[in-house]
């Protein structure tokens, strides 16, 4: 199952907060090892909002469209991951392994599960059951 | 012979090889992501050289000999680094030419299903185990598989990756299990037969025309499962049910000479050798007096269709019953799908209309042409001509079969002109 880490906004990623080296560097090491275990399938940051837009669609008329900065609350996002593991536990187990980041206030991590759209293998007698009993039904 | 000729050639010959060559080296090397990468250095060899000498009379063989070689040459560099690979070099020696002739011609097949058992170690999650199936046993590349899933190629190169590295880890064994070890992944091991199985009744678009042999292999290794478990109820099921649907399959012989499955509705042409065969497995799963499981009630589904000598004959309150207790047992959208054809055809439209329209919100059925093509036919049986041609026209739009989408627009016509009556 894959889920997605989103990984919100603080008010040092919104004012563009260089990290600390440590930070930096426990970051990488973090990466480096969700890719060695072959979990790790995407990983962005995203520019503060104040370079962002944001649309407001209704049901009628055009959308509204807002410039940023927005406020650094949790609908903010900075950065996601999207990370391939065998359960919910063992995503939550990477994702606490995020460093948190020094000086700041709190960080907040949401783990979100991404739909698959792939049922699982296909079973070909049941779809050749079909087409036999289907094509019997037109006959009838 | 020229290159992309070449290439074409050891590509199709790669699909027939490769699960054995794995099988095989992962026997001597005990590590599948080696031997993996061992078979496909035999298969760049391959290239190099057979554009030049031609293709050897037995390819397979010619692989085997160099993978192997390449094998021992591995095994030798590593056998003072590590202690396991020194008793790996002592155990590769004592493998002859002659054991892996062999290998070739037949007992590889049980390197192969000692392969299918190493890739249903528990550790693996469910995911995890197809799509190293796909990729071992079916010689699927990451992108069909990626393709065949609805899913990204990185994720299943991954998820790939992934397994061979907790297969290494937890040490799994190439040894065949026995016992609670062997029930305890039985189903697993079904499943990965069965996916084998389909991979190559998949084969019907005739892509890959080596698919075929998949098919075959899959129900080979259902008999030799079959002897090993002949308790376990579902290991006949799953057999019986190989059994018949392969009956229904007819090899042709295409353009180029190369085989083409094609599902045949024929029932004339049934080939009735393997249905007999699959009558004879389902009747030993019944002999065992347990409920039905999901490939037994499966096979005995097909079975009702191949007992029936004409389409007439067929009995439809059965299958329906069969369906029903498939849709309690492993409930998916296409089970009900089936159910609601079975019901209509047992007791009425109007009750196979009611099971349709239950599932007809379902995400998973979208982009399903059949579920309108069905629902379309059972408005039409009612009489309810205009809600009929709009759903015919929809499962018109949907297919990209030309033969399917000609019958479902005559549907359209005609109801049109009914619906104006």
């Amino acid at each position: 199952m894959r889920f997605m880490l989103l990984v919100k906004a603080t008010g040092c990623s919104e004012a563009g907060v260089p990290h600390s080296p440590e930070h930096r560097f426990a970051k990488e090491a973090i990466l480096a090892s969700m890719a060695e275990a072959g979990v790790l399938l995407a990983a962005e940051r995203l520019q503060p909002s104040s370079g962002g837009i944001r649309m407001a669609f209704s049901p009628e008329g055009e959308p509204e469209l807002e410039s940023g900065p927005f406020p650094a609350d949790s609908w903010l996002l900075a950065e996601y991951l999207v990370i391939e593991s065998e359960s919910v536990e063992e995503a939550i187990g990477w994702a606490r392994r995020i460093p948190a980041p020094g000086g700041c206030e709190r960080m907040e991590v949401e783990l979100r599960r991404l739909e698959d759209k792939a049922a699982g293998p296909r079973n070909i007698g049941l779809e050749n059951d079909l087409a036999l009993q289907l094509g019997m039904l037109r006959q009838d | 012979m020229n290159r992309p000729a070449a290439r074409r050639t050891v590509d199709a010959i790669w699909r027939i090889e490769a699960p054995k060559l794995i099988a095989a080296l992962t026997r001597m090397v005990r590590d599948v992501e080696l031997a993996e990468d061992l078979a496909q250095d035999a298969m760049v060899v391959a290239l190099e050289r057979w554009p030049e000498t031609g293709i050897p009379n037995n390819p397979g063989a010619w692989l085997m000999t160099v993978a192997k070689r390449r094998a021992i040459d591995w095994i030798r560099r590593n056998r003072q680094r590590d202690d396991k690979y020194a008793e790996l070099a002592r155990v590769s020696e004592l493998i002859s030419d002659d054991d892996m002739d062999k290998a070739l011609d037949g007992e590889v097949g049980d390197d192969l299903l000692r392969l299918v058992f190493m890739t249903c170690h528990p550790a693996l999650s469910r995911e995890a185990r197809v799509a190293l199936t796909l990729r071992l046993l079916c010689g699927l590349t990451t992108e069909e598989i990626a393709r065949s899933f609805l899913t990204s190629e990185p994720t299943v190169a991954q998820r790939i990756v992934r397994a061979k590295k907790t297969l290494n880890a937890e040490r799994s064994s190439f040894e065949m299990p026995s016992g609670a070890a062997l029930a305890e992944r039985l189903s697993a091991v079904l499943e990965v037969v069965y996916l084998m199985f389909n991979e190559g009744y998949a084969a019907t678009s005739g892509e890959h025309w080596v698919r075929p042999l998949l098919c075959q292999e899959a129900l080979r290794l259902g008999r030799i499962l079959a002897e090993l478990a002949p308790r376990e109820p579902e290991v006949h099921g799953l057999v019986a049910l190989m059994e018949i649907q392969a009956s229904r399959l007819r090899t042709r012989v295409g353009d180029q000479g190369e085989p083409i499955l094609l599902l045949d509705q024929d029932r004339a042409q049934w080939d009735r050798l393997l249905i007999r065969r699959g009558l004879a497995a389902l009747e030993r799963c019944r002999k065992l007096g347990c409920p039905l499981g999901p490939y037994a009630l499966q096979a005995a589904i097909a079975a009702c269709h191949a007992e029936a000598s004409t389409s007439e004959e067929t009995n439809w309150i059965r299958i329906a019953a069969l369906y029903e207790a498939l849709s309690r047992q492993a409930p998916s959208p296409i089970v009900e799908l089936n159910r609601a054809v079975a019901v209509a055809m047992a007791f009425g439209p109007a009750y196979g209309l009611q099971i349709v329209d239950e599932i007809a919100g379902l995400s998973a059925l979208e982009n399903y042409h059949l579920l309108p093509s069905v629902r379309g036919e059972l408005l039409r049986k009612l009489g309810r001509y205009e809600e009929a041609r709009l759903e015919f026209e929809r499962a018109a739009a949907m297919t990209r079969n030309v033969r399917e989408q000609e019958l479902l627009r005559a549907r359209a016509a005609e109801c049109e002109t009914r619906s104006s009556d």
